[in-house]
């Protein structure tokens, strides 16, 4: 009991004095923005939450744009964004690539097929193409898996390979709700596509080269690879200590490690 | 403090905890519908009810995830009441007592089984198997029809055997004195007399199979269309909420919400029926005396069972 009160006294103190040095800002640390970011940004929050028990982080959706305009108008210390900027935007916040985010076409191991246009994959999943031997397979109809509506995956998917949503995926494509759950269909399926991170790509299915690029942190780095976007954060003039200090953390050994971790790769220095 | 105190405030205390269990459910239903309800009026039904579901675009029609619930339903029914109404008979009618207290606690561990282990062995083993031999991608209406199918047994077996034996002994009896054998007692007199608690198994059964929704999100696909044959893919009312529900705001989540009151609206319907053919067995069976004791005229009434199902 004894060290149970000693402790919570120190926690107490230690609540003090980083609330008289929060510069008023009362709630703490808050992230605002891309949904894609979102799921991301709480895993950090989360790790840090065990380094630093008694600041409290809050993270917000609300899409890129209202993170930009969050960063902007001084609602979110840290704004989140999932595409690059607009150079009005770009004028007005400083940016950091905290993460990478890069899309794996994955197929089953025995599948001839092993390399496709972003066109060929977009007439796939439209449905105007729905045999393998349209692009170079056996004659099977091609089975293709999605992710659920809302998925940050789905998102980057729809923005990369289906031109923003302005096509859209075939209602008779197969819905999972996760990314173990497209792997494990297109491991078992000779005739199915499906797309997941490309850090969690393993070695019970194949990923798929884009027109003759192999999907790797290399070729990524290389400006090769087109299926990638980065995680933006963003803040307005210099960052409070609080944010530098969680910046910090999500850009620090630890953080990029969590990263990797969750199929991410990291930002470029 | 006085016995009679006490009991009065015993009595008091489970009166307002057994109040509150169902003040949860007004709760839940209060909160679906305020949730839920206002979005049927600003899309508009016609909508709501229409072919198109892209939430991005605000478009929010859910009939094709009506047909989905539908198609798997019908088809776990059509697996599940043949061999659930079998089973029911055999443990209820055929075998001894003996037998019957191994099996029917047997039967009853299926339900204990967590419904993602049935989707587990879903993928792993029926969706190959229906895409080897049957084609299609294999996670469809059919691999969803079976795993329900099974999942509904232990409430089809269970209320079933129930309202087997719930027809007095004298009918039985009565039968074989007049000559029946025991098949043609079971199908002349005991099936008839128990049908309405068997049509309360097989609703009660349907509500489990509308209302299962882990399972049917790892094997049935999920693809928002009408289903043209059992080996097309499709998503449930359940599979809908389940699987968007994580990053829906505003609009969406709303015609999630409202999709949980078709539901409610379903399963309430259900449960009613079902509750409403079981209290009309317990009426028409109750009153009977037993045959050791009847008279000329209740004799001839068996006799009329037996040639006519329908007089019972």
């Amino acid at each position: 009991m004894g060290k149970n009160g000693c402790v919570a006294g120190i926690t107490l103190v230690c609540l003090i004095v980083i609330h008289g040095c929060g510069g008023g800002v009362r709630s703490g640390l808050t992230l605002a923005g891309s949904t894609s970011v979102q799921p991301f940004a709480e895993k950090w929050a989360e790790a840090y939450r065990i380094r630093r028990p008694d600041l409290e982080i809050h993270v917000q959706g609300g899409g890129s744009t209202a993170g930009v305009q969050a960063a902007d108008s001084g609602a979110a210390q840290i704004g989140m964004c999932s595409r690059e900027l607009k150079p009005d935007e770009a004028a007005k916040l400083k940016t950091l690539v905290v993460a990478r985010d890069g899309i794996s076409l994955i197929v089953h191991p025995q599948n001839p097929v092993g390399d496709l246009t972003i066109e060929q994959i977009q007439k796939i999943y439209e449905g105007t193409v729905t045999t393998w031997k349209d692009v170079g397979g056996i004659g099977a109809k091609i089975t293709t898996i999605t992710r659920e509506a809302g998925s940050g995956t789905r998102g980057a998917f729809e923005e990369l390979v289906m031109m923003h949503g302005k096509k859209k995926i075939a209602p008779s494509a197969l819905v999972q709700d996760s990314t173990g759950a497209v792997r494990q269909m297109v491991s078992q399926d000779p005739t199915a596509i499906g797309y997941i991170s490309l850090g969690l790509v393993d070695r019970s299915v194949k990923p798929l080269k884009l027109a003759g690029v192999e999907g790797s942190e290399a070729s990524i780095d290389a400006g090769k690879y087109p299926l990638v976007r980065p995680f933006l954060f963003l803040v307005k003039g210099e960052p409070s200590p609080m944010a530098r200090e969680f910046i910090d953390f999500v850009t620090g050994p630890e953080g990029q490690a969590l990263t990797r971790k969750e199929g991410l790769f990291p930002g470029r220095k | 403090m006085r016995p009679a105190t006490l009991d009065a405030l015993v009595e008091r205390g489970l009166l307002i905890l057994a109040l509150s269990s169902i003040g949860i459910l007004l709760l839940i239903t209060v909160f679906i519908f305020r949730e839920g309800g206002p979005l049927l009026f600003r899309v508009g039904i016609g909508n709501f009810l229409g072919t198109s579901w892209q939430p991005a675009e605000g478009q929010f029609g859910i009939a094709t995830m009506v047909a989905g619930s539908a198609a798997v339903t019908v088809g776990a029914l059509l697996l599940g009441v043949p061999l659930g109404l079998a089973c029911a008979i055999v443990l209820a009618e055929m075998v001894s007592i003996r037998t019957r207290t191994i099996l029917k606690p047997a039967i009853e561990v299926l339900a204990g089984i967590p419904s993602v282990v049935y989707g587990f062995i879903g993928i792993v083993v029926l969706i190959p198997w229906i895409r080897q031999n049957l084609g299609g991608a294999g996670a469809s209406v059919l691999a969803g029809s079976i795993i329900l199918g099974i999942m509904v047994l232990p409430t089809v077996i269970g209320i079933s055997i129930d309202a087997l034996q719930a027809v007095p002994k004298s009918y039985r009896e009565g039968s074989i004195a007049l000559g029946a054998t025991r098949w043609q007692t079971i199908r002349r007199v005991v099936l008839p007399a128990a049908r309405s608690g068997i049509v309360a198994a097989v609703i009660l059964g349907m509500g489990r199979a509308v209302g299962e929704t882990m399972a049917v999100i790892m094997v049935a696909g999920n693809s928002v269309q009408i289903p043209h044959s059992p080996l097309d893919s499709v998503r449930t009312l359940t599979a809908n909420i389940a699987l968007e529900m994580g990053y829906a705001a505003g609009d969406h989540r709303s015609a999630l919400f409202a999709t949980g009151v078709v539901l409610f609206v379903i399963i309430m319907a259900l449960n009613a029926t079902a509750n409403l053919a079981r209290g009309w067995q317990r009426r028409r069976t109750v009153i009977r005396p037993p045959i050791s004791q009847a008279t000329s005229a209740d004799l001839g009434k068996t006799t009329r069972t037996i040639r006519d199902p329908e007089a019972c």
